[in-house]
């Protein structure tokens, strides 16, 4: 069994309306807000390298633009949502 | 050769991902920072996990969140402002196969219709409500509401609401947990992670004291209303737990055992 966590998010930024919600909650701070607009006129969060898919920001997002974590250790739910 | 995002994400497991069947994504016209569309997710993923899209009607209020309805997957219909427990009542008494649970604002459940609440609290009614609780009626432009805070400034109250003149504000979840007729009553919130997860709790034990027909459920999630509140969207967050969770404390206030022992 891996000890660090390894993860990644799948961030749909066509959506984001740039609350920077979840640039706060990241523990581990591996999102940064873009300098770039996305089509709705909104900057939006970009992953940097780090990521432990701990799932904070998919929690706190209001916009639903993360829509799936993705971990080396796996969860109870990961079963089933595979 | 450094991994693509694919190759990656090929050795990892999916552990989180958005319910498909009972949400339908996509923008919605919420404010940034709003809190109202996590609380929507968070019932939404109760509903998907409990696998009642199907059979659950869904009584609206009106508010903000009304324009998020579109997103449930699931049967509705539209009270009028503050009407939806009664609404929800007839809608139970006719069909009390069905899942019913009505989504309401502070405006819209406390000032305007707490009567409708009261009642269908007292009568033991069996469906869930659930107040969406943002100290402003958002809608209408952001003005004071039964449950805003002494002191906290609105566009009706610009000085802060002041008791003398105003009175006090309500504390919803705990004057319904009075009643005998209620089930389950709580009071949630959505701004930290660790509190979305403790409201997913309490939405999924008000869902099941409906589903053994206990009575009356009810669940009050904090939401944040940046646009409201004069802040950043990045500021209520910490609003909500520096201040707004001080006064509306967070916790259960009534859990029948039978659920209590389940969950
Ligand atoms: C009978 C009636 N009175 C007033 C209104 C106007 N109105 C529409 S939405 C709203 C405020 C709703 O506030 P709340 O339920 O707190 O929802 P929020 O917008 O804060 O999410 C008001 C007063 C109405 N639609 N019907
Ligand atoms: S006004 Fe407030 S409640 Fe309405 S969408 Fe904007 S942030 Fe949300
Ligand atoms: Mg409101």
């Amino acid at each position: 069994m891996p000890t660090k966590a390894i993860g990644t998010v799948d961030l749909d930024i066509e959506i984001c309306k740039g609350c920077e919600l979840c640039i706060k909650v990241c523990p581990v701070n591996v999102l940064e807000m873009s300098r770039e607009f996305n089509t709705i006129g909104f900057r939006y969060p970009i992953l940097l390298d780090g990521c432990t898919g701990c799932e904070m920001c998919a929690l706190i997002c209001p916009d639903f633009c993360f829509t799936a974590i993705y971990r080396n250790i796996p969860n109870k739910r990961a079963a089933e949502i595979q | 050769m450094p991994m693509t995002k694919e190759q990656a994400k090929e050795q990892l497991k999916k552990v989180w991902s958005l319910p498909k069947n009972s949400v339908n994504l996509g923008t919605h016209h919420m404010c940034p920072g709003c809190g109202e569309p996590m609380a929507y997710r968070i019932i939404g993923e109760i509903i998907e996990e409990m696998g009642i899209q199907e059979n659950l009607i869904q009584v609206a209020g009106i508010g903000c969140y009304s324009a998020l309805d579109v997103m449930m997957q699931n049967d509705r219909i539209n009270a009028l402002h503050g009407r939806a427990p009664s609404v929800a009542t007839g809608v139970k008494r006719m069909l009390p196969d069905r899942f019913v649970i009505t989504i309401q604002g502070d405006g819209d459940l406390v000032s305007e219709g707490i009567a409708e609440a009261v009642h269908c609290a007292a009568r033991g009614e069996n469906f869930t409500v659930f107040l969406l609780n943002n100290m402003v009626n958002g809608e209408t432009g952001g003005h004071m509401t039964a449950t805003t805070m002494v002191g906290h400034k609105t566009k009706s109250t610009l000085q802060g609401r002041d008791a003398k003149v105003h009175g006090m504000p309500i504390k919803t979840a705990e004057l319904l947990a009075q009643l005998e007729g209620t089930a389950y009553s709580a009071r949630g919130s959505v701004h930290s992670p660790a509190a979305i997860i403790r409201t997913k709790r309490m939405v999924r034990k008000a869902l099941h004291a409906q589903r053994d027909n206990l009575g009356f459920s009810f669940v009050e999630i904090l939401t944040m209303c940046p646009t409201g509140w004069f802040m950043e969207t990045w500021e209520a967050p910490q609003f909500m737990e520096d201040t707004m969770t001080k006064y509306f404390t967070l916790g259960e206030f009534k859990v029948p055992e039978a659920v209590e022992a389940a969950a």
